[in-house]
């Protein structure tokens, strides 16, 4: 084997041990964002939803669907890679890791891959649930994929960074709890951007997810707080910014190796 | 024949300013057994993790079978197999799944076979349906061996392999670790049982503060170790050895109270009897006399006291 070609069998084999610790935990991995999404649209689309008004003639029901997956997406996706890098940093397990014949970017390709596979089919399956709670119909379903895996895959990068950095299992929960989950709240899960003040409205434009938010919407409906160029600019701006950060986390052996 | 594992002028700066490893140069030759023996401390781990992939160098150079093991080290790797000294398994796989992992990762096709043969032979066989976190350590030990075979890797390290195993399980390992030299594989372990490097190693180096302070064929350090030295009590002292006893290479200490002798154990002839007929016709009396023999354990004490 020679440096020019690619380990293969390297990335088959993360690949598929990351997959089977999904189908391992079902419950954890598949039931409960289903059903967590699903108290969603029983409590803002079906009990509160039925007393607010349409938003550009959708209902809100409706409205909230792409925000929620895009919810579900972004901590899944995190949680997903960063426990999938960090358990074996915590149980030392990574010492195979750091000694086998792989390029960092088979490794993170096939983490990441594993973990955005979990959350797309994930999106996937409470896209599905939410059809059985509101009517719905996608305008755009090669952008809403689109979107489904550029996002699954930015943040299960994103998540992959956390999982280096953290040296506790809090610091592993800080940032999704603490950012990550403001942000997609405030980023328009729930409402409309338009619905804000201008000045707040001008304030949340610094919010990432917003465009994430937005983008998507745009190709379930048609229409969006942000131009859908915007948005998909913006998602790719994020997903360089967290391969250049994962390159040099690799280049220097940042907490990985000392 | 080249080399398999060529380390020059290696060394390790922790960020913390300790340094592990001081130029340390090493050679290990094509199929042996060699015994990387010191304290705790002394750089052995810092000095594997260097070579594996674990560690970045600080400076020096590290060729594994010819391949360097930053600038080519997916030639570098895929060759080496390495069992840590710490029990860090994963819990809830399987031990098939567990080593066929490993194979995987070190770019292997899939072979059931040889992945049977690896289990078989490390007594695994039966338990290749077992979550790892069911076993003993003693087993779970087994499955690290496992996991580092499990690429048909051609250089093995075995970083405190019998820390903590217990005795029979302790045998096992060093039939297997025989077996496989047998098969062709190199082998370096790291200990700091001295038994240990006595039974198994065919070289042996002492390690100490970082640095390389002794590589020697275990069967030297062992024709060092056969000598005795009988030591005869004089009744008078002397003032040199008589003419009649230059012979015997006899040798004068504590004052001339005392005459030693040193002689090959394993040799034929100790030459004792000649040497005590000698002394009686040369009218030489003693009142008393021991021997005494210099183990590696004394040899490697002596030898981190003067590095000390």
């Amino acid at each position: 084997m020679s440096a020019a070609t690619m380990n293969f069998p390297a990335i088959k084999a993360i690949y598929l041990f990351e997959m089977a610790r999904t189908w391992r935990t079902p419950l954890q991995s598949i039931l409960s964002p289903v059903i967590s999404t699903s108290l969603y649209f029983v409590v803002f689309g079906a009990a509160i939803g039925s007393r607010m008004q349409a938003i550009d003639g959708v209902s809100y029901g409706a409205f909230i669907v792409p925000g929620l997956i895009m919810l579900s997406l972004l901590t899944q996706s995190i949680a997903n890679a960063s426990f999938a890098i960090y358990f074996p940093k915590f149980t030392g397990t990574i010492f195979e890791l750091l000694s086998a014949p792989v390029a960092w970017w088979e490794a993170v390709f096939a983490y990441v891959a594993a973990a955005a596979t979990k959350s797309v089919m994930l999106g996937l399956i409470i896209l599905a649930t939410a059809f059985l709670f509101v009517p719905l119909k996608i305008e755009h379903p090669f952008w809403m994929l689109l979107f489904l895996v550029l996002t699954a895959t930015t943040f299960s990068l994103f998540g992959f960074i956390i999982g280096v950095w953290a040296d506790g299992f809090e610091k592993l929960q800080v940032v999704p709890l603490l950012i990550v989950t403001p942000l997609a709240f405030l980023g328009g899960s729930f409402y409309s951007i338009d619905m804000l003040p201008p000045f707040w409205r001008t304030v949340t434009l610094f919010n990432p997810v917003v465009y994430l938010i937005s983008g998507f919407r745009w190709s379930f409906f048609g229409f969006a707080d942000v131009g859908i160029v915007v948005s998909l600019g913006m998602t790719l701006v994020f997903l360089a910014a967290c391969i250049a950060v994962i390159a040099w986390i690799f280049k220097t052996g940042y907490r990985l190796k000392n | 024949m080249q080399p398999i594992i060529q380390i020059s002028d290696l060394s390790k700066t922790y960020a913390s300013g300790f340094q592990a490893l001081k130029s340390v140069t090493l050679e290990i030759r094509r199929g042996e057994i060699f015994a990387l023996l010191g304290p705790n401390g002394a750089g052995k781990t810092t000095l594997i993790s260097i070579v594996c992939g674990i560690v970045n160098p600080s400076t020096g150079r590290v060729l594994a079978d010819g391949h360097d093991i930053i600038a080519d080290y997916r030639a570098a790797r895929s060759r080496i197999g390495l069992v840590p000294q710490e029990l860090t398994t994963d819990a809830f796989e399987t031990v098939w799944a567990t080593v066929s992992f490993s194979r995987g990762l070190f770019g292997k096709p899939k072979n059931p076979a040889h992945v049977e043969q690896v289990l078989r032979d490390l007594s695994l066989w039966d338990k290749r349906d077992n979550k790892i976190m069911t076993l003993s350590g003693g087993m779970k030990r087994r499955v690290l061996i496992a996991k580092a075979l499990a690429h048909e890797p051609q250089i093995l390290f075995l970083d405190e392999p019998t820390a903590g195993v217990d005795v029979e399980l302790r045998q096992d390992m060093w039939k297997l670790v025989r077996r496989l030299r047998d098969s062709g594989v190199t082998i370096i372990l790291t200990t700091h049982y001295i038994e240990e490097a006595e039974e198994m190693a065919d070289r042996i180096g002492v390690i100490s503060k970082g640095e390389i302070i002794l590589v020697e064929d275990k069967a030297e350090l062992m024709r060092k170790l056969g000598q005795k030295q009988l030591t005869l009590h004089l009744q008078a002292p002397l003032a040199a050895v008589p003419e009649a006893l230059a012979a015997h290479g006899l040798a004068l200490q504590a004052e001339g109270e005392e005459l030693v002798y040193t002689y090959d154990t394993k040799a034929e002839r100790t030459g004792i009897t000649a040497l005590l007929k000698d002394l009686g016709e040369a009218g030489i009396r003693f009142s008393d006399l021991r021997t005494s023999q210099s183990s590696l354990e004394d040899i490697f004490v002596g030898l981190l006291r003067a590095n000390a």
